[in-house]
């Protein structure tokens, strides 16, 4: 085993945004001696990238607010598919997770009397989301980032894992290289826990980076673990449209929150057309209501912008396909309309909304203060993914724990904005306490070296073609066909068309070519990822095909209607003995009786 | 369709020449979308850093026709096309491939930097309060990316490579950052002056005029950090204060 640089912790944390480095502290508080694992430099995960908010039900603002309607909230939101233990841990932790990033050195927006300001978002009764302008997510990794540093964390920047090792049916470690030089490396851990992020760069419209190709879901999967949910893609309502070379980057909800408003060509406020039967009692009847509840009166119910993010980005969809879009093909979302209200408008959205100033202002040429945005839906977050013990964040294959957006069960159908930041910090630590008490229990599993080898003879297969295939080339094809066949609105003949190109595409990854050496060599790294990109975007299909109504973030044209039956379990996919995936319908559990009580008190 | 070139450094470990490369270009196109198709087209393995594409997260940091930018926030519609664009990397880093330079000379200065060290809370329920107008202070110095565009540009390391005695702008306003935290109780300025080595700066500005957050760096962060340093060590009378005053400046 000479050959391979090994490395030996008790806890191996892969992937270092918000999930990898809240669990790292909390295995690193514990006693374990931690591994950080990222492809990118620290700092760099896609959490920096969070705009809106965290949410926590601290009722500054609003103190009617209570873990209580959070729960019911995201459960809502979730379309009752949601793991509700996941739910209810969430809901009550979250303020803790939010004070406690404070007591680190973060700096949230604040309330005139000095506590953490919170502000309205899509899907939250009252207002929840802590926030730092619009740029929340790099408050939050800095913090956590900076606190970390001085934990004696090793920190492994620029390392892409390729494969899980196990050990019987325990987990053992994990196989890697590095991008600068493009060696190989072993991680040996007792407990290893993913914190890998999402799966956006399937799809060819995405406000997600390179890095979002699935790594952690497909890892866990080839490793023995269950996957969860995969059939729920989140499509964010608003991403940039135009110039095309800025298409899908992210126009936060914050946006809305702030009293941002849809219209169609026709100067329509289509929202206020179709509001769903969950939300009509919590849906503002008037433009004017939906004015007062953004500038907080308690009173006012939310415009009907602030409906879940499925619902949004199927009306724009709508508005376009029926001829009243925009004109490069989306609908207008304005601000700049506030200043009819409000005395200095332009200043207060430069200081409510700075990066997405700079954003329109730099990249498209448009001043929001003074013109109306053209956006329309973006992939944006993996509702699905490892499927875990809801206390302990650990996956079936023991020892191998999940957290953050690669993990499943709390969000359901549907997330709800600003739950995703929460969700790092609340199980985050769960995983990074219970790693850490897995790896106290625990030895090291032994490591097969011939299954080293493998690994790395896969991993370097590419070098031997030559260049027969383009590994750019494989996965823009592949980015066409998940977001023409297996997108927002989805039937049977695509996605079996979809199921066709995928296994083409196999067969092309295959034969991928790359040229030049191993050191820092983008193409190769292209090529590596390819196989994590089929793999999950045929669970994504295969799950999308066997859900058979339309309910949250899955929308069927086929069956566009929700089905009772169907909203009573979870799709659930395995890998079978001869390499195909498993399909299963996993019932769900029945609620705790207060957890019933609480969402029909909120209804 | 129009096309433009693009003369990329290509090469490792500092050693290398410029290529050029032409390709096809459309109407909002960025520096790193070119970069992007080119190596999808010609230079598969050609290397560059990128994460968020929109100003984010500091990964694509370059120099753009000699000057130090972020790939992916500068448009081509503001370089002459007409003769080909440079892009090279950071020039104050140890090269490795490409455009991508090691950076984590940056990581370990931070180390080295006190951390936040709170009061004690303010509320029973260990909580603190803190005025909208003291967080707005310090706000500025916390959009930083960590780009280190600002680094790359400052002579004191670009020119005179004195990484051993100078933590460099970013790691000012970083501890800016934390001096002026309301709830820091932390006391940075002997380092500042002794092992950060702030007395180097000589405030040419150079770093203010590349930050792509539009940090004031030297007015806001640098000058009132000396003038700390200027108080603690210089004026007998500040020093006596200090010694009656637990606020800090
Ligand atoms: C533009 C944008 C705005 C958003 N705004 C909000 C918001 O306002 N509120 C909210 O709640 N949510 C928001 N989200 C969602 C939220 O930011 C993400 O879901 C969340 O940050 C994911 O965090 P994570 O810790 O799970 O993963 P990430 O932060 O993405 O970190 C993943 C880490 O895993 C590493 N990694 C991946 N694969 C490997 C591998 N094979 N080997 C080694 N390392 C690997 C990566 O390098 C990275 O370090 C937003 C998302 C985007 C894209
Ligand atoms: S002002 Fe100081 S820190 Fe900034 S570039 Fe000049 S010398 Fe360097
Ligand atoms: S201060 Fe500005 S230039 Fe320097 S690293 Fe931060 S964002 Fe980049
Ligand atoms: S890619 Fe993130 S700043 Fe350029």
């Amino acid at each position: 085993m000479a050959e391979y640089i090994t490395h030996e912790h008790d806890v191996v944390i892969i992937g270092a945004g918000g999930a990898g480095l809240r669990a790292a502290v909390e295995a690193s508080a514990a006693g374990a001696r931690v591994a950080v694992i990222t492809k990118s430099l620290l700092g760099k995960a896609h959490t920096v990238m969070a705009e809106g908010g965290v949410a926590a039900a601290m009722g500054n603002v609003d103190d009617r607010d209570s873990w209580r309607v959070h729960f019911a909230d995201t459960m809502r939101g979730g379309q009752y598919l949601n793991n509700w233990r996941m739910a209810e841990l969430h809901a009550k932790e979250a303020p803790d997770r939010v004070r406690e990033l404070e007591a680190w050195g973060a700096l949230f927006d604040r309330t005139s009397d000095g506590r953490i300001l919170q502000r309205n978002f899509g899907g939250h009764r009252y207002p929840r989301l802590a926030h730092v302008g619009d740029r929340t997510g790099l408050e939050m990794i800095r913090t956590l980032q900076d606190h970390g540093i001085h934990l004696g964390l090793d920190v492994f920047m620029e390392y892409t894992i390729v494969k899980l090792l196990t050990h019987g049916d325990r987990i053992a470690g994990a196989f890697g290289y590095d991008r600068e030089r493009g060696r190989f490396h072993l991680f040996r851990g007792k407990a290893v826990v993913l914190a890998t992020g999402g799966i956006g760069r399937a799809y060819k419209i995405t406000s997600n980076s390179w890095e979002y190709s699935g790594d952690g879901h497909a890892l866990a999967y080839h490793a023995g673990a269950s996957l969860v949910d995969m059939e729920f893609v989140q499509f964010h309502p608003t991403g940039m449209i135009w110039p095309p070379s800025v298409r899908g980057i992210l126009v936060t909800e914050g946006v809305r929150g702030e009293g941002g408003v849809l219209r169609n060509r026709n100067n329509e406020r289509f929202m206020f057309k179709d509001i769903p039967p969950l939300y009509v009692n919590q849906t503002a009847d008037s433009e004017e209501e939906g004015w007062r509840y953004t500038q907080g009166d308690k009173n006012a119910r939310r415009p009907p912008e602030l409906l879940t993010r499925d619902h949004v980005a199927r009306c724009i969809r709508t508005e376009v396909r029926e001829g009243r879009g925009s004109p490069h093909g989306g609908v207008f979302l304005d601000i700049a309309w506030t200043k009819e209200k409000l005395p200095n408008a332009a200043e207060h959205i430069k200081k409510k909304l700075p990066s997405m100033y700079h954003q329109f202002k730099q990249l498209a040429d448009i001043d929001i203060t003074q013109e109306p945005m053209e956006v329309g839906p973006t992939t944006h977050y993996m509702m699905g993914g490892v499927r875990v013990n809801a206390d302990s964040q650990m996956s079936e294959v023991p020892g191998l724990f999940a957290a953050g957006e690669c993990a499943a069960g709390l969000h359901g159908a549907n997330r709800l904005g600003g739950n995703s930041l929460s969700d790092l910090l609340v199980f985050g630590q769960r995983a990074g306490e219970y790693a850490a008490g897995f790896a106290k229990e625990n030895s090291l599993g032994a490591i097969d070296t011939q299954e080293l080898a493998s690994a790395e003879k896969w991993a370097l297969r590419a070098f031997e073609h030559n260049g027969s295939e383009n590994p750019y080339g494989v996965q823009h094809k592949l980015q066409d066909t998940m977001q023409d066949l297996v997108g927002i609105v989805r039937q049977e003949q695509e996605m079996q068309q979809a199921l066709e190109r995928i296994r083409e595409l196999r067969t092309a990854s295959d034969a991928v070519g790359v040229d030049g050496n191993r050191e820092y060599n983008s193409g190769w790294h292209t090529a590596l990822d390819l196989y994590n990109l089929l793999t999950v975007s045929e669970i994504v299909t295969r799950a999308a095909l066997e859900r058979k109504e339309s309910r949250g973030a899955h929308f069927r044209d086929d069956f566009p209607a929700k089905d009772d039956q169907a909203g009573k379990f979870n799709i659930v996919a395995r890998k079978g003995p001869n390499g195909e995936v498993q399909l299963t319908r996993e019932p769900i559990p029945p609620m705790r009786e207060d957890l019933q009580r609480t969402i029909e008190e909120m209804k | 369709m129009a096309t433009a070139t693009f003369r990329i450094w290509r090469g490792e470990k500092g050693q290398g020449k410029f290529q050029d490369y032409t390709t096809e270009v459309s109407t909002g196109m960025v520096v790193l979308d070119a970069v992007h198709q080119i190596q999808a087209e010609h230079a598969g393995d050609l290397a560059v850093r990128w994460n968020c594409k929109a100003g984010k997260c500091g990964s694509c940091s370059a120099e753009i026709n000699g000057m130090p930018k972020l790939m992916c926030m500068t448009r081509l519609n503001s370089l002459p096309l007409d003769q080909p664009v440079t892009v090279e990397p950071m020039k104050a880093f140890p090269h490795m491939r490409d455009l991508v330079t090691d950076v984590s000379w940056n990581y370990k200065v931070k180390q080295r930097i006190p951390k936040f060290q709170p009061r004690k809370p303010d509320a029973e329920d260990g909580t603190w309060r803190i005025a909208p107008e003291d967080v707005e202070r310090v706000q500025e110095f916390r959009k930083c990316i960590e780009c280190y565009l600002c680094q790359d540009v400052c002579h004191v390391l670009r020119d005179h490579q004195m990484h051993e005695q100078f933590i460099g702008p970013r790691f000012l306003v970083f501890a800016a950052a934390l001096e002026m935290h309301p709830l820091d109780v932390g006391d940075r300025v002997e380092e500042l002056r002794k092992q950060f080595g702030i007395g180097l700066c000589n405030i040419t500005k150079c770093c203010t005029k590349v930050c792509p957050e539009g940090i004031t760096i030297t007015d806001n962060a640098i000058i009132p950090l000396k003038e700390l340093v200027v108080d603690r060590y210089f004026d007998p009378l500040s020093k006596l204060f200090r010694v009656f005053s637990h606020t800090k400046a």
